[in-house]
């Protein structure tokens, strides 16, 4: 009865990809393959798009607005939303001239994002164990009231608890921005309880046998045997993190705190000419959207590899 | 699972230090100390930042609260106005359309791109870049293709014109907003929504398809007689958290639309933000997000008993 928390790659190891031994070309297969690369050219397309634009001069953009290069090709859209193009540059290609800290924002988004994931995952780890893996009284009712939050809409609570953090004294401070989201969120327990729920009793039960607390438990037996699901939620949370938009709007508008969502929204309504400044926006976005993706192409394979583990055999 | 007597109950209670408990048993006093240190911090969140709120938000809702003044207790003078207000009758017309769409077309293509996933090919690139759009937020989704379909010249609407087709002002016209604005959040959560099928498709034994396979089971028949009722509980998880989130849709419209052209972008969630936000009512806001909030426990309470949740058929 080895019950082991495997990656996915063991996972292959032991029974194989699941994929046809024998590749025959049928006509399902090539059906299914160009749907797949349809499915990934709509998925790429836009990011290409934004770097086409970011790289473009945006006062040319409106007479070449289907050509696959970048028009007239320059840096001008990113100096300019660094700060580091004079007012007169970023005005000749369509930048309002306003001033802009992507820098600084960036920075300030990954230390809210940081704190939030940290608390998220590690306390909703320990909630979820207590739901699936403990008995107590009443357990269900506590889960089943903790998955209403789940129901109340975010507005709902966002201005008392506005009201709440401005009591405090902590408006436009990170605390503030990110103190509601810290301690819990519904999501992470729902679905950590659901992966906590499917590992197999027995073998807490060897390590319960051979006198372990629930601590040790926790941490040596159903931590690792959700690591991957764990991995999964932490990135999950991170980007979710990194791209709130209405609460740090409301209590960390400030330049000092100011996140990188807030920042964009900030810069969009600063609309030169009535037009938008496209090609400011997409290097704006394109900054906004790299950390995470370099974050994600650096964990890619651990992530989609480790997501899932067997289950008895 | 096995079920004990009663007796058998209490014997496993009266053992020493907890220990040889038995895993059906309702846990000792120690069992049930630890379990509540497990659940504290989750817990405090929950009740300052959850409860708390709510619970002023549900008391503001019998009030005219404008945030300035102290709140005078009108009873329920705001929710008798919410029935008869027409803009908030349109604000949920337009709400279910979005999310009929939205979900519509996720779910089903999140299920064909995790079999696809899960049966055609597992290269780690494919499904690295199936999950790209997630990663980016809302805010940069809703700027990106609000300029790749932007009436002059977004290039949508030069593919369009390359086919012969008129121009189509996706964010401008009344008819296309919605479904423009749904499709958008479809193509961000996708590949997200996939991933959660995945993971759960990973969980599934994999000699039940060989024995499928064996007995000449086409991969259309494996899929509905397996792979479908085996990812019950994660399909269930998946549903109820992409409708409640489909339901809260605003920074998209916030970003391109306000909630325009007219009220054909008014989602609810946008009504609520501008009646407390814009218009400082916030009691009555309050009192629509209460109605919200009641139409969501429904949706979700139904949908988990369609799918019983909680009952996993592979552990």
């Amino acid at each position: 009865m080895a019950t082991t928390a495997t990656t996915y790659d063991q996972v292959v190891a032991v029974h194989g990809t699941g994929a046809g031994e024998r590749r025959r070309v049928s006509v399902g297969r090539v059906l299914a393959w160009t749907v797949l690369g349809l499915i990934m050219l709509v998925t790429l397309f836009p990011f290409y798009w934004m770097l086409r634009t970011a790289f473009s001069n945006g006062a040319a953009l409106s007479s070449e607005p289907s050509s696959l290069l970048p028009v007239e090709g320059t840096w001008g859209a990113f100096k300019r939303v660094l700060g580091l193009a004079t007012t007169a540059e970023a005005q000749a290609q369509g930048g309002s001239g306003a001033a802009l800290d992507i820098g600084r924002y960036l920075l300030n988004s990954v230390i809210v994002s940081v704190c939030i994931t940290a608390g998220q995952v590690f306390f909703g780890a320990m909630a979820a164990f207590a739901f699936a893996r403990l008995r107590w009284p009443g357990r269900n009712l506590v889960f089943f009231v903790f998955l209403t939050a789940l129901m109340v809409p975010p507005i709902f609570t966002q201005l008392p608890n506005f009201l709440l953090v401005r009591d405090l004294g902590l408006l436009n401070t990170y605390a503030g921005i990110i103190l509601p989201f810290f301690f819990m969120t519904p999501f992470a327990i729902f679905f950590l309880r659901q992966f906590f729920l499917s590992i197999p009793r027995e073998v807490e039960e060897a390590a319960r046998i051979d006198g372990a607390g629930a601590v040790r438990r926790f941490f040596r037996v159903i931590l690792p045997m959700a690591s991957g699901p764990l991995l999964t939620l932490t990135i999950l949370q991170y980007i979710q993190a990194w791209g709130e938009y209405f609460w740090p709007l409301l209590v960390g508008s400030d330049e000092k705190v100011r996140v990188i969502t807030v920042g964009l929204g900030i810069f969009r309504a600063q609309t030169p000419q009535g037009t938008p400044d496209w090609a400011g926006l997409m290097a704006g976005t394109l900054l906004a959207a790299l950390p995470i993706v370099i974050l994600f192409a650096l964990f890619a394979r651990k992530i989609v590899n480790s997501i899932g583990f067997s289950g008895i055999k | 699972m096995a079920t004990t007597s009663r007796s058998a109950r209490t014997r496993g209670l009266t053992l020493s230090r907890g220990q040889g408990l038995r895993p059906d048993s309702n846990g000792s006093r120690r069992e049930r100390l630890t379990a509540l240190a497990f659940v504290a911090p989750a817990l405090l969140g929950f009740v300052v930042f959850y409860l708390w709120p709510t619970l002023r938000g549900i008391y503001y809702s019998f009030t005219d609260f404008d945030v300035f003044n102290r709140p005078v207790w009108v009873g329920l003078q705001n929710y008798v106005e919410v029935f008869g207000d027409a803009t908030f009758g349109n604000a949920m017309k337009v709400t279910v359309e979005y999310v009929l769409i939205n979900i519509g077309t996720q779910t089903v293509l999140a299920l064909l791109l995790a079999v696809l996933l899960h049966r055609l090919t597992r290269s780690v690139l494919v499904r690295s870049v199936i999950v790209l759009p997630y990663l980016i937020s809302n805010v940069v989704v809703a700027l990106v293709f609000y300029w790749m379909l932007d009436a002059q010249i977004g290039i949508t609407n030069q593919f369009l014109g390359w086919l012969g087709l008129d121009a189509i002002p996706f964010f401008g016209d009344q008819n296309w907003a919605i479904p423009t604005i749904a499709l958008v959040n479809t193509w961000r959560h996708l590949g997200y929504t996939a991933l959660l099928l995945f993971a759960g498709m990973i969980m599934i034994p994999n000699d039940v398809y060989e024995a499928g396979r064996v007995d000449g089971a086409s991969e259309w028949k494996m899929f509905w007689r397996i792979t479908l009722p085996l990812l019950r509980p994660i399909l269930a998880l998946v549903l109820v958290i992409t409708v409640i989130g489909s339901f809260q849709a605003f920074d998209t419209v916030a970003v391109t639309t306000g909630g325009g052209p007219g009220d054909a972008t008014r989602v609810i969630q946008y009504y609520i933000f501008d009646l407390a936000f814009q218009r400082y009512r916030f009691g009555y806001a309050s009192a629509v997000s209460v109605v919200l909030f009641l139409i969501l426990a429904a949706v979700a309470f139904v949908q988990l008993r369609l799918m019983r949740a909680d009952e996993s058929d592979v552990a």
